[in-house]
């Protein structure tokens, strides 16, 4: 079955490889027009990337779009972990980009990067709590009164792995009245008012506006969520793929992260 | 006064009518054998052992099946006024009524936010002057899977209702009888079997119900994770789990229904 699937898939790749070809003597022949248009990308580019990079990636694939009239850009947002799932069972993908080394490491262990992946952004928790902020939340130590509404991310996501290791290096027992199935579910209820507070990435906070309070916190030093990005070994688009990736760990893709709230890679 | 229905038809399945009904029995049990043939029946022992299986499948369980008391006690009047009464606008109040069908159970959990949660319509009233929360308790929970669940049940009952003969209320009315009584006596015995199978139906969606219940209800082992949301959450991280978890839930929904169809049902089809 998985053979067959592998043969489908290089099928795809050769086929797509031979449109690429075809342009690509399209490309050579106006060669005489301008030097730079001979490397001007094509066909459909499909990244696979966590929830939280939804508005940074958007931009960026817009930008790829730009310098690149004749390729066709594709996300799938989604939390890591489902996405992990999506890509061993075959999803179709040119670049993967996690919000975690261990859901990487899924990927990895299945065999299915082209090279190694590299860790491009770092991101760190923040207490998200409604305008106005109605519980009087201060700091991390509040996750333990139980009067309090408070929701966090299911420690299968990397946020709620996140958040299970800041509560335990700080010593704090978190009394969560819902565990969420990804960060954005946990903002979803931070900006419709229903908790006192969730436990986001700090790019959330400042993706959702006035909405929203971020309370940073020290002890969130102790979890450091690092994104790593690779290309995939079954890539249709393996030229498009290398592109988007140099874009990210570009200056003005890291120009973006950094504007979004992400940190840069402290290795 | 039982009627004669589903009259079996001597001689062979016509073939236009075998080869399809044979390709969709197929289509519809292939899932459940690859359930079967990718369970880890080695570890299944210790894995059922888990204390959060039982926790979610008895929460399962309960807030089903209070879901499912709520949905007669309020879908049976329903079904009644639809199939029963001359008031206008029962054309609309039947799409109303049956709207959670279409709707995404996601959005109906955003929509009871807006109403019954903190800041919601009602909710923010029950907050302020009771200070009683609703969202992220069991009490939730079943909310959630009643709005999703009733309106199979309303559907039941009034199919039952219409095919059920009028004249004996008719004639329990021409012997003095009141609506409600009619009703008590007369209707409501011809339309048990629809009502129960009614309830089946309402029931079985109401365990397997997710969008509405993750979104309303939240997910907090014990208070609010059933065992649909225990499925997905362990299928991020530990698939196997999540084929366990999904064998446990097919295993009692099968064997309720299996029991309940002997009880309540008697053995004949019913609508």
């Amino acid at each position: 079955m998985r053979i067959r699937a592998l043969a489908l898939l290089s099928l795809v790749a050769v086929l797509l490889t031979g449109c690429g070809g075809s342009s690509h003597r399209d490309a050579g022949a106006s060669t005489s027009s301008g030097a730079s248009s001979a490397k001007k990308l094509t066909g459909t580019l499909t990244v696979f990337a966590a929830a939280s990079l939804t508005d940074v990636f958007t931009d960026l694939g817009n930008r790829l779009k730009a310098d690149n009239p004749r390729l066709d850009v594709r996300f799938n947002f989604a939390g890591s972990s489902a996405l992990a799932t999506q890509l061993t069972q075959g999803a179709p993908a040119d670049v993967f980009a996690s919000a975690n080394e261990a859901q990487m490491k899924v990927v990895t262990d299945a065999g299915l990067p082209a090279d190694a992946p590299v860790v491009f952004a770092e991101n760190v928790l923040e207490i998200a709590v409604p305008k106005g902020n109605p519980g009087r939340v201060r700091g991390l130590a509040d996750f333990a009164k139980p009067d309090l509404t408070l929701a966090v991310c299911a420690a299968a996501v990397p946020c709620g792995a996140a958040a299970q290791k800041v509560f335990q290096a700080s010593g704090i027992k978190a009394v969560p009245d819902t565990e969420e199935e990804d960060v954005k579910a946990a903002l979803t209820k931070v900006q419709l008012g229903e908790v006192d507070a969730a436990l986001v990435y700090a790019t959330d906070v400042q993706a959702a506006g006035s909405d929203v309070t971020g309370i940073p916190f020290p002890e969130a030093e102790q979890a450091i969520n690092e994104y790593p990005i690779c290309s995939l070994e079954a890539a249709p688009n393996p030229k498009a793929a290398r592109a988007f990736i140099e874009m990210v760990q570009s200056d003005a893709g890291q120009k973006a992260l950094a504007a979004a709230g992400f940190r840069k890679p402290s290795a | 006064m039982r009627r004669r229905r589903g009259l079996a038809v001597p001689g062979p399945v016509p073939v236009p009518l075998l080869v399809p009904a044979a390709v969709g029995v197929v289509f519809l049990v292939l899932p459940l054998v690859g359930l079967l043939v990718r369970a880890p029946w080695s570890t299944l022992g210790p894995a059922l052992g888990l204390p959060e299986i039982g926790q979610a499948l008895r929460l399962s369980l309960l807030s089903a099946t209070l879901a499912t008391v709520v949905s007669i006690v309020l879908g049976v009047p329903i079904a009644w006024v639809l199939a029963r009464s001359r008031i206008r606008g029962r054309t609309i109040l039947r799409a109303l009524v049956t709207v959670p069908l279409v709707l995404p159970p996601v959005v109906g959990g955003v929509a009871l936010f807006l109403v019954l949660g903190r800041q919601g319509l009602l909710g923010r009233w029950l907050f302020e002057q009771f200070d009683l929360t609703i969202p992220f308790t069991t009490t939730a929970v079943v909310i959630a899977e009643t709005f999703v669940a009733m309106p199979f049940l309303v559907i039941s009952v009034e199919g039952a209702l219409r095919a059920a003969d009028a004249r004996f209320e008719d004639a329990a009315a021409t012997l003095g009888a009141d609506r409600w009584t009619t009703f008590r006596r007369v209707t409501l015995p011809m339309v048990a079997p629809g009502v129960a199978a009614g309830a089946v139906l309402c029931w079985a969606r109401a365990l397997g119900e997710f969008g509405a219940t993750i979104t309303f209800a939240g997910n907090s082992p014990g208070t609010t994770q059933t065992m649909p949301l225990a499925v997905y959450l362990a299928l991020q991280h530990d698939p196997e789990t999540a084929i366990v978890l999904s064998l446990v839930l097919l295993v009692v929904s099968v064997t309720t229904l299996l029991l309940l169809r002997d009880r309540w049902l008697g053995r004949s089809p019913v609508a």
